[in-house]
């Protein structure tokens, strides 16, 4: 009896176990996907914690000699770390100055017929489709002719560019899913717009605000040659400082490795904080 | 959603409209103004008329620049549309890989596209990067700085590793959004696989796709820091895409009058193709709906 | 068409089940006869969609096994089972022409060319789509979607159990009736083995040869429509089914006397020694409003609703229904009621207790 009680409970076992340690192809596609992504970084980050003289001499997959000397070099220097500084301060500029003109423009997209309407929001977009290189030479000479070049608010206005259309793109997709009700309720309750728009409508549509203001700063975030061309000394990004390593001696490989690595740190960030949103959010309002 | 007519909307629209004004209106002026002038220096300008754009037309410098471009938008369209769909339905539906594989596919998307270009550029160096290193010690002649092909490929895999994911989470958002009972019905019809993707699957991804595709196909249309960090436009000129020469054009040897027609006529190309892709995309949108 | 058989059926969402509490569906025996019509009823949450998935195979039982014609397929894939189901929400696939979807299944399972073209025009002339065929999915009414997957679920002959999760959820009302009825002189005409769920009694007492009522995981009773209205098993089934429901007045029973609040009425059947909440239960429509002797109450509306009236009225301040018919005339001075004696049911503990004859 108790023979039997235990061979049952052992196929029982076996057969419910079976399917688990059988690895899944999509497991092994996943696995492989990521590990593709993962390694150019993980190579970065190898190097960053390695000396000069490690990385030329020797070839090794982890750091045989410890070192953060290249994140000293840069955390210590003021012409190095202010560049994040610098990127940052525009990155947030662009950020809030996007959503602050992309927000009213995207309701009335989304809630009334005009006169040209529907042209002038397909020229918003193809403002998207600008290459920032047909923009940078006339954008040099209109930031300098105002006594705007080298400014912070100068990169935050040009990225606006193409963030803009990207913002009123995506922020009317959200806006259509509100029903028009809401809109008509509350003026029937005796709220003026601007009371509306901020206590109701705004609420109501967080998670677009949210997804624009997270694709404004990642295209801000990434872009180098309007902010590359924009900027001498005073406002100049990390990507375009980054140059700094090729000195008369070649290129210091440790500081550049370890560059790169922090300009990773604000994006891990912002992902991290926005992670349980990233699926909805790349549907963009739009599914 | 029916909408009303309103003209006061216009007062919604006009802080966008005056900062566009400002950040794209009037430097396209400038292009334009510079574009039928030649300057010897000193702000004196003379009238040119279409001088530069026949220049341009018969140069095959540009034509050259123009066919790589197409080349290039065509093969990572090709590559990443395919590749992002097949990841985004390998992906876990739900709990904490699903979150981790969101997170490490978004940041890619994250990085300074020169950081891209330094990652690369020291991934597939022979000397001391992982790929490099391992391919020649695999007895691969594989340098991207000397040879044509291997650039190609370098700057390939380098635009598949930044921007897959990109399609990918457009895909698995579509994906997201197909409810149970489809996948339910089709166990019960006995779909088979292909057919669960081919009937449910790619019709629901259909519109975020064409989202993908045209993103896709503008950003890599216009691409520039990237390529530019790892090849330089080179082994010779075989990785100048249109960007990369532009800018040789404008900022190195400022030829404002050639640089300004170039633009324009790159701007026209990317919003005629866009404009065709616009237009095949707002059709599907009112068949679906 | 097939015998479906639960044999020691229970369900947990939880995959380490703590307590009873835990189960969404809760211990179940009960053979289902091969070419019978069931509706599944109950208020959301009761278990009905989970039981229905676990017949379909979309979901496995934490315990027990499922059979179907004595064949265990508790572990076999939905295909394999050979069933149908009709979902809530339209499932259409939306690219394929109405004449594809309706092909799908059949499709799939390798029928001929000549079979698949009669046996989809003779499906599409059943739910009235056959002007429709040639036409896409994709821009049809969602209860013109609802009537492609009501006939995708039909097409094949031979499938072992045709369920239906609240189809005609999104249906018109007018659509709803007609779609029921064809339903129903299908099952004449096939014998299939349905299995209907629904939270409509209506949906569930016009469809169903056998009604299955569940409340909180269980199987409360089964049994036809006249036995649900004449002897609920369990107080729910009384309250649920009817309208307005069964009316349950708390009692001391004795013998074949029972007592609400002093006042003593004659029952059918005797009890002895009852013990936990004796209830007594009795429906509108075995009561009536007498001026003669009676249970005192206090009318307060009387309810015309066309085909008898419903009177509201107060029984030692608890609310009790009564439906007389449209011919009675009901005068000020009726304050009493009487009871049918074969008609009034006993509970304990909410179930039903049957007693000896008096």
């Amino acid at each position: 009896m108790a023979d039997t009680t235990a061979t049952a409970s052992a196929t029982l076992t076996k057969s419910r176990a079976a399917p688990r340690r059988r690895i899944k192809s999509s497991t092994i596609v996943m696995g492989l996907y990521l590990l593709f992504l993962m390694l150019p970084i993980y190579w970065l980050l190898n190097m960053s914690l390695k000396t000069n003289t490690e990385i030329l001499n020797s070839f090794s997959l982890w750091p045989q000699n410890l070192t953060f000397d290249n994140y000293a070099t840069i955390l210590t220097d003021p012409a190095w770390y202010m560049g994040y500084v610098n990127s940052l301060i525009y990155v947030l500029l662009n950020t809030v100055i996007s959503l602050a003109v992309a927000l009213p423009a995207a309701y009335a997209f989304s809630r009334y017929t005009f006169l040209g309407d529907k042209h002038l929001f397909f020229w918003l977009l193809t403002n998207r489709m600008a290459p920032p290189a047909v923009f940078a030479l006339p954008f040099f000479q209109l930031y300098s002719s105002v006594g705007l070049f080298d400014t912070h608010i100068a990169v935050a206005l040009a990225h606006c560019l193409f963030n803009v259309p990207l913002a009123v793109w995506i922020l009317e997709g959200f806006m259509r899913g509100v029903p028009k009700e809401i809109d008509e309720t509350a003026y029937i309750d005796g709220y003026s717009f601007g009371k509306f728009f901020v206590k109701i409508f705004m609420p109501l549509i967080s998670s677009g605000i949210g997804v624009a203001a997270f694709f404004c700063f990642m295209f801000s975030w990434v872009e180098l040659l309007l902010s590359r061309t924009l900027t001498t000394v005073d406002a100049k990004p990390i990507a375009a400082i980054m140059t700094r390593t090729q000195g008369a001696a070649g290129i210091d490989w440790g500081v550049l490795a370890a560059a790169g690595v922090l300009t990773l740190v604000p994006g891990a960030l912002v992902i991290y904080f926005v992670r349980n949103y990233i699926a909805k959010g790349f549907a963009l309002g739009r599914v | 959603m029916n909408k009303t007519l309103n003209q006061k909307a216009w007062f919604l629209v006009l802080p966008v409209l005056l900062l566009v004004a400002f950040s794209a209106v009037i430097p396209l002026m400038t292009v334009v103004n510079y574009s039928v002038q030649d300057t010897f220096g000193n702000n004196q300008f003379f009238w040119a008329g279409l001088e530069w754009f026949d220049e341009l037309i018969n140069d095959d410098r540009i034509w050259d620049a123009l066919w790589r471009q197409l080349m290039f938008s065509a093969i990572i369209l090709c590559i990443q549309v395919p590749l992002g769909v097949f990841v985004a339905l390998n992906m876990p539906k739900k709990g904490f890989w699903a979150s981790f594989c969101l997170v490490v596919m978004s940041l890619p998307l994250l990085v300074p596209w020169n950081v891209v270009g330094t990652i690369w550029q020291i991934f597939g160096r022979v000397d001391i990067g992982l790929l490099g290193y391992t391919l020649s010690s695999l007895g691969i002649d594989y340098n991207y700085t000397s040879d044509p092909l291997a650039a190609w490929i370098t700057i390939i895999v380098m635009d598949v590793w930044h921007w897959t994911s990109l399609v990918a989470l457009l895909a698995y958002a579509g994906l997201q959004s197909i409810p149970d009972a489809y996948y339910q019905a089709a166990k019960i019809d006995q779909a088979s696989r292909w057919n669960v993707f081919r009937y449910i699957e790619l019709p629901k991804m259909m519109g975020v796709l064409m989202i993908a595709i045209l993103l896709r196909f503008m950003d890599s249309f216009m691409i520039y820091t990237e390529p530019f960090v790892v090849t330089g436009g080179g082994p010779g000129n075989s990785t100048t895409l249109l960007s990369i020469d532009l800018v040789k054009l404008a900022l190195g040897q400022f030829d404002l009058g050639p640089a300004a027609a170039f633009s324009i006529m790159y701007y026209l190309v990317i919003l005629t193709i866009s404009y065709v892709f616009y237009t095949v995309m707002t059709n599907m949108d009112k068949k679906e709906g | 068409m097939a015998k479906i058989t639960l044999d020691n059926l229970a369900h947990s969402y939880n995959p380490s089940p703590q307590s009873e509490d835990d189960f969404a569906l809760k211990e179940l025996n009960h053979v289902w006869a091969d070419g019978e019509a069931y509706a599944l009823l109950g208020s959301s949450g009761c278990g009905k969609s989970t039981l229905l998935n676990i017949i379909s195979g979309l979901l496995t039982p934490s315990q027990g096994r499922i059979l179907f014609d004595d064949v265990d397929v508790t572990q076999a894939s939905t295909a394999d089972r050979n069933i149908a189901q009709v979902f809530q929400f339209p499932v259409v696939y939306d690219t394929m022409t109405v004449r594809d979807n309706l092909a799908f299944p059949l499709k799939n399972r390798g029928a001929s060319a000549q079979y698949i073209a009669q046996r989809v025009q003779q499906i599409g002339a059943m739910i009235g789509m056959e002007a429709e065929l040639d036409k896409r999915a994709r821009g049809l009414t969602a209860d013109a979607k609802q009537k492609i997957s009501l006939g995708r679920g039909m097409v094949r002959e031979d499938v072992n159990a045709l369920l239906f999760d609240e189809p005609l959820t999104v249906i018109d009302p007018h659509m709803k009736w007609e779609l029921r009825t064809q339903l129903k002189s299908l099952h004449h005409e096939f014998g299939h083995t349905m299995i209907y769920v629904t939270h409509d009694q209506t949906e569930a007492l016009t469809f169903a040869d056998k009604v299955v009522v569940m409340y909180d995981g269980r199987v409360v009773q089964i049994g036809t429509p006249e036995e649900l209205f004449e002897k609920p098993q369990h107080t729910f089934v009384g309250y649920f089914i009817g309208s307005p429901g069964m009316n349950v007045i708390p009692a001391q029973v004795e013998n074949n006397i029972a007592t609400v609040h002093g006042a003593s009425v004659t029952l059918s059947q005797s009890y002895t020694s009852l013990n936990g909440k004796v209830e007594l239960g009795v429906r509108p429509e075995f009561v009536s409003l007498t001026d003669g002797e009676g249970l005192p109450v206090k009318v307060r509306r009387v309810e015309d609703v066309g085909r008898h009236k419903i009177v509201r009225a107060e029984l030692f301040g608890n609310d009790i229904n009564i439906v007389e018919s449209e011919g009675t005339s009901i005068s000020p001075d009726m304050n009493r009621i009487v009871f049918d004696p074969a008609k009034v049911n006993i509970y304990v503990n909410d179930w039903l207790k049957e007693g000896e004859a008096a």
